[in-house]
C-alpha cells in the first residue's frame, strides 16, 4: 500500500464514491455469470425448478450432474481428448519453440537472418482457411488428432517472447560453458534452461491455454463426433442448444450414490464449468508471472 | 490482436566477437562446422512452418482455378480471374465485406477507448493490492475461449438466459439478445470489451509506467491540477501506443474474429453476421466451392496484407515505431 504524494491534492468527492463503485461493477461483470453458472450446475432439480432455470440463490446443493458427466459418455470422453491434446501438443510445441528460441538467439550465426525472416513472415499473412484444409485433407489428417496439433504447433509470437529472452541471459555464463567444452544442446539444456525457467512456464501455459480452447481447428478437420475435444461439445449442446444424446449422462445416474439425476440445466452448466476449471487453474500461474514483466517485457521489445 | 511485437534489437554483447570474426573473413565451411547445432535446433520449426504456412500459401493457386477435389491442383483447369468477377458481382460477398467494415468501425468507437479508461483508472488507485486484484479480474476472460464467451453470454442475455427469466418472472416481455439481427452488432462488440478489454490495457499500463513521476511533481509544483496534468503529461505520454494501436487496428480492418462469427451466424442469420472470414468458410467448405472460397480469402489476404504494410508506413510517417521497423 503506497500513499499519496505529498504534491497530489485530496481525492475529491466523486472520486472517493465513484472509483469504488466503478470497479465493483467491473469486477462483477466479469465474476457474477461465472457465479450464476457454477451455482446452476450445482443445484437440484427442485432448486432449478423453483427459480425457474438459471439459478442465483444457492439452494439444495449437490454434485449429480458432475457424477452423471464425469461416469463415461460423451463429455468424459470429450475431456480425455481435450486433456491429451492440451498436453501432447503443448509438450510438442514447447520442445520445438525451446530449440529454435535458441537456434535464433545468435546473431551473426550461419544463415541467422534468413531464417528469422522466415519465422517473423508468418506475422503478415496466414495461407488462408481453403488452402489449409486441402493441405490438411492431402496429407490424410483429417479426422487424425494430429491435425488438432501440427498445424498450430508454432507460435512465431511465442518463439519470438523466448528468442529475446535467450539473448538477454549473458554471454559470459555461455562462453564459460564453450570453454568447458559443453556443445550447443548442453549448454542449452544446463545453463539455458536452468536460468529461463519463467519464460519457459509462461510460454508453455500459454500454448497450453491455446490446446484447450481450440475450436476451429477441431470444427474444420474433425468430423467424426467421437473424436471431439470439449470446446465441440461445448459448442454444440450449449451454444447451439442440441439436445444432448442419450448416454451423454454417463452409464451411472448417481443412483448409485444416492443421488437424484441431474437437471438438465444442471448439466448443461456443468459442462461449461468443466471448460473453465483448467484455465483457472493455471491463470494464477500466469498472472504471476506476466506481472513479473516477461510479457510485458517482450511487447516493449 | 493487441500485442505488439518488433523485431528484437541485436544484443550488443555479440558486437565485439562476431564482428572481428567477420572481419577476417570467416569461410562458410567453418561457420557451419561451427553453427550446424544450431541450425539443427531450428530445423523443426522451420519444417512445421513451410509445410503449415508456407506450402498451403502455395496451395491459393486455386483461386484461379476451376477447382475440383477429384481432380485436385495439378488436374484442374484454370480460368484466371473467372472467380473474382463472379465475386465481385456477388452481393452477398459485398454484404460480408461492409458488415466486416462497420464491425471494425463500431470496435474502434466502443471498444478501443475502453482499455485506455480502464488503465487509467486502474494507475490512479493508490493500493498495489486492489489494484492488482482488478487486474487479475479483468485480464481472466482473455484465457476464455470463444465458445465459452459465447455460451456465458447466452446464458445471461440469451432467450433462455436469466435476463429474460428475470423480466418474465416480473411480468414483462422476454428478451433475447442474442438473435436480433438488428443489435448484433453491439452484442459482438459487448463480447468483446468483456472477454478483451482488461487484456487491451496491459500494453497502456506498461506505457503509464514509463512516464517519469517527477514530471508530475513539477506540474503540480507549477500549478496543474489533476485534469491539466492528465491532459499536458499522461496523455502525451501514452500518445506513441494510442497511434501506433489505433493504426494497427486499421491495418487489420477486415479481421474481426472469425469463431465469434461462426458460433452466432446460424442464430443471427448471414444477413447480419456474415464477416469476410465467416464467408470464406461457407462457401469454400460448406458450398464446397473451393477455387470460389479460396479467392475470397485471397481476397482478404492480399487486400489486408497491403492495409497492414500502408498502416506501418504510415506510422513511420507520423514518427512513431511500427510493427516492425528496418534494422
Amino acid at each position: 500500500m503506497s500513499t499519496r504524494a505529498v504534491w497530489e491534492e485530496e481525492p475529491t468527492v466523486a472520486g472517493r464514491l465513484g472509483k469504488p463503485v466503478v470497479l465493483t461493477l467491473i469486477a462483477l461483470a466479469v465474476a457474477f455469470p461465472l457465479y450464476v453458472v457454477v451455482v446452476t450446475s450445482l443445484s437440484s432439480t427442485k432448486a432449478v425448478t423453483r427459480a425457474g432455470g438459471l439459478v442465483v440463490v444457492p439452494r439444495e446443493l449437490t454434485v449429480a450432474a458432475y457424477v452423471q458427466l464425469l461416469s463415461g459418455g460423451v463429455v468424459t470422453r470429450a475431456l480425455l481428448i481435450s486433456v491429451l491434446i492440451t498436453a501432447i501438443g503443448t509438450a510438442f510445441s514447447l520442445g520445438v519453440t525451446v530449440l529454435a528460441a535458441y537456434g535464433l538467439s545468435r546473431p551473426g550465426s550461419l544463415f541467422h537472418r534468413p531464417l528469422l525472416f522466415v519465422v517473423l513472415l508468418t506475422f503478415l499473412f496466414g495461407p488462408g482457411i481453403i488452402p489449409s484444409y486441402l493441405l490438411v485433407n492431402s496429407l490424410g489428417l483429417i479426422d487424425h488428432y494430429a491435425s488438432l496439433i501440427l498445424p498450430a504447433a508454432v507460435s512465431a509470437f511465442n518463439l519470438i517472447v523466448m528468442r529475446s529472452f535467450f539473448m538477454g541471459i549473458p554471454a559470459e555464463l555461455i562462453d564459460s560453458g564453450r570453454i568447458d567444452g559443453a556443445g550447443e544442446f548442453a549448454i542449452l539444456r544446463r545453463i539455458v534452461l536452468p536460468l529461463s525457467k519463467a519464460v519457459v512456464a509462461v510460454v508453455g501455459l500459454f500454448y497450453a491455454v491455446g490446446y484447450w480452447n481450440a475450436f476451429f481447428n477441431a470444427l474444420l478437420y474433425i468430423n467424426d463426433n467421437n473424436k471431439w475435444p470439449l470446446q465441440m461439445v461445448l459448442r454444440t449442446y450449449i451454444v447451439q442448444q442440441q439436445p444432448l444424446p442419450t448416454g451423454a449422462g454417463g452409464v451411472v445416474t448417481g443412483a448409485g450414490l444416492g443421488l437424484a439425476p441431474a437437471p438438465g440445466l444442471a448439466i448443461k452448466m456443468a459442462i461449461v464449468v468443466i471448460a473453465i476449471v483448467p484455465v483457472l487453474l493455471v491463470y494464477p500461474f500466469i498472472q504471476r508471472h506476466f506481472t513479473k514483466g516477461v510479457i510485458i517485457g517482450a511487447v516493449k521489445g | 490482436m493487441t500485442t505488439v511485437v518488433k523485431p528484437p534489437v541485436r544484443a550488443a554483447r555479440q558486437a565485439g566477437p562476431v564482428r572481428a570474426e567477420k572481419r577476417t573473413g570467416m569461410g562458410f565451411r567453418h561457420r557451419l562446422r561451427r553453427d550446424w547445432p544450431l541450425l539443427l535446433m531450428v530445423l523443426p520449426v522451420i519444417v512445421l512452418l513451410g509445410l503449415f504456412h508456407y506450402f498451403p500459401t502455395l496451395g491459393n493457386v486455386i483461386a484461379f482455378q476451376d477447382y475440383s477435389p477429384y481432380a485436385g491442383i495439378r488436374g484442374s483447369d484454370f480460368i484466371g480471374f473467372a472467380n473474382f468477377s463472379r465475386m465481385f458481382s456477388e452481393p452477398a460477398f459485398w454484404k460480408a465485406v461492409a458488415n466486416t467494415l462497420s464491425i471494425t468501425a463500431v470496435q474502434l468507437v466502443f471498444f478501443f477507448p475502453i482499455p485506455i479508461g480502464l488503465a487509467l483508472l486502474l494507475n490512479s488507485l493508490l493500493s498495489s493490492k486492489l489494484r492488482n486484484l482488478i487486474q487479475g479480474v479483468v485480464y481472466l476472460p482473455h484465457f476464455f475461449s470463444w465458445v465459452l464467451v459465447v455460451s456465458l453470454f447466452q446464458q445471461m442475455i440469451g432467450g433462455a438466459g436469466l435476463l429474460a427469466q428475470t423480466l418474465r418472472d416480473h411480468g414483462h416481455q422476454a428478451v433475447d439478445l442474442m438473435t436480433k439481427p438488428d443489435t448484433f452488432i453491439l452484442l459482438v462488440t459487448a463480447q468483446s470489451v468483456w472477454k478483451d478489454a482488461g487484456w487491451g490495457m496491459i500494453v497502456f499500463l506498461a506505457a503509464l509506467s514509463t512516464i517519469n513521476p517527477a514530471l508530475y511533481e513539477a506540474a503540480a509544483a507549477d500549478g496543474a491540477n489533476r485534469w491539466r496534468r492528465l491532459w499536458h503529461i499522461t496523455l502525451p505520454g501514452l500518445r506513441p501506443v494510442i497511434v501506433l494501436l489505433l493504426i494497427l487496428r486499421l491495418g487489420d480492418a477486415l479481421t474481426v474474429g472469425f469463431e465469434q462469427f461462426i458460433l452466432q451466424r446460424s442464430a443471427v442469420g448471414g444477413n447480419a453476421a456474415e464477416v469476410l472470414d465467416t464467408y470464406v468458410y461457407y462457401q469454400g467448405l460448406l458450398v464446397g466451392d473451393f477455387g470460389y472460397g479460396a479467392a475470397a480469402g485471397l481476397f482478404k489476404g492480399v487486400v489486408g496484407l497491403v492495409l497492414v504494410l500502408l498502416a506501418n508506413r504510415f506510422a513511420h510517417l507520423v514518427g512513431e515505431q511500427g510493427v516492425y521497423s528496418r534494422s
